[in-house]
C-alpha cells in the first residue's frame, strides 16, 4: 500500500494543471513502514523536456529536493509525472526508463480534465503492476 | 582522505577518481547517473580523470524520466 495525503495530491493536481500542455514531474518522499510507503512530501519539480510527451527531472531541482529530503529524515519513495492526453498507465518509454523496481511510479492523467486520475505502478522490466494506492484527507 | 556521499562521510585512498567511487559503492545502473561534487556537477565523460579531494561532498543523481 502507498498512502498520499488529499492536500499533496491536489498540490499535484494543482501543478499539473498549470503545466498543461506539457507533462509536469517531481520526486515522492516519506517513510516505509513494513511493505507500506507513506508519503510525507511531494516534490513539484521543472520539466525540462518542457513537453506534452516526454518529461526530465530538472537535475538542480533534484539535487535540492534530495538534500530537502535528507534534512527532513525523509526517503526517497518515487517518482510522478502527468499524462496530459493519456490514461493513467506506463507507456513504453515509462517502463523502459524506469530502472529502479524499489520506487513507485506515480501518473497522473489528465485525459479527461474535469476526472483526474492518479495511480501509483511498481514497474519491473517490461511489467508494471497497479499499487494500492490510498489518497487520506 | 574523508569524503562524504550522498550524506554519509567515509575514509577513501587518496586519488580516488569519480569512476572508482561509482564502482565502490556499487551504484547501480551508472548510465543514468549523474554526479556532483560541492554542488557543481561533473560533466559526464570525465568521470575517469575526476579525482576527488579530501572534504569533497558528493551526490549521485539518477536521472528520472519518461513519456506518455
Amino acid at each position: 500500500m502507498i498512502q498520499l495525503n488529499k492536500a499533496d495530491f491536489e498540490k499535484m493536481l494543482a501543478h499539473a494543471t498549470r503545466e498543461l500542455p506539457d507533462e509536469a514531474c517531481g520526486l515522492i518522499a516519506g517513510e516505509v513502514q513494513g511493505t507500506d510507503k507513506i508519503v510525507r512530501k511531494v516534490y513539484l519539480l521543472t520539466n525540462i523536456d518542457h513537453s506534452n510527451e516526454h518529461f526530465s527531472l530538472d537535475p538542480k531541482e533534484q539535487l535540492a529536493a534530495v538534500k530537502d529530503m535528507r534534512a527532513n529524515g525523509l526517503v526517497p519513495l518515487g517518482n510522478w509525472h502527468s499524462h496530459p492526453e493519456s490514461p493513467s498507465r506506463p507507456s513504453e518509454e515509462d517502463k523502459r526508463l524506469a530502472y529502479d523496481s524499489k520506487a513507485s511510479y506515480m501518473i497522473l492523467s489528465l485525459m479527461d480534465r474535469e476526472n483526474p486520475v492518479l495511480n501509483s505502478f511498481h514497474i519491473e522490466g517490461t511489467d508494471a503492476e497497479k499499487e494500492d494506492l490510498q489518497i487520506k484527507e | 582522505m574523508k569524503i562524504t556521499v550522498a550524506g554519509v562521510q567515509k575514509e577513501v585512498a587518496d586519488g580516488l577518481t569519480v569512476a572508482q567511487l561509482i564502482v565502490d559503492e556499487n551504484v547501480e545502473t551508472p548510465q543514468y547517473v549523474t554526479v556532483t561534487i560541492n554542488d557543481e556537477f561533473v560533466e559526464n565523460g570525465t568521470f575517469e580523470q575526476t579525482v576527488l579531494k579530501d572534504g569533497d561532498n558528493v551526490e549521485f543523481l539518477y536521472f528520472m524520466g519518461g513519456g506518455q
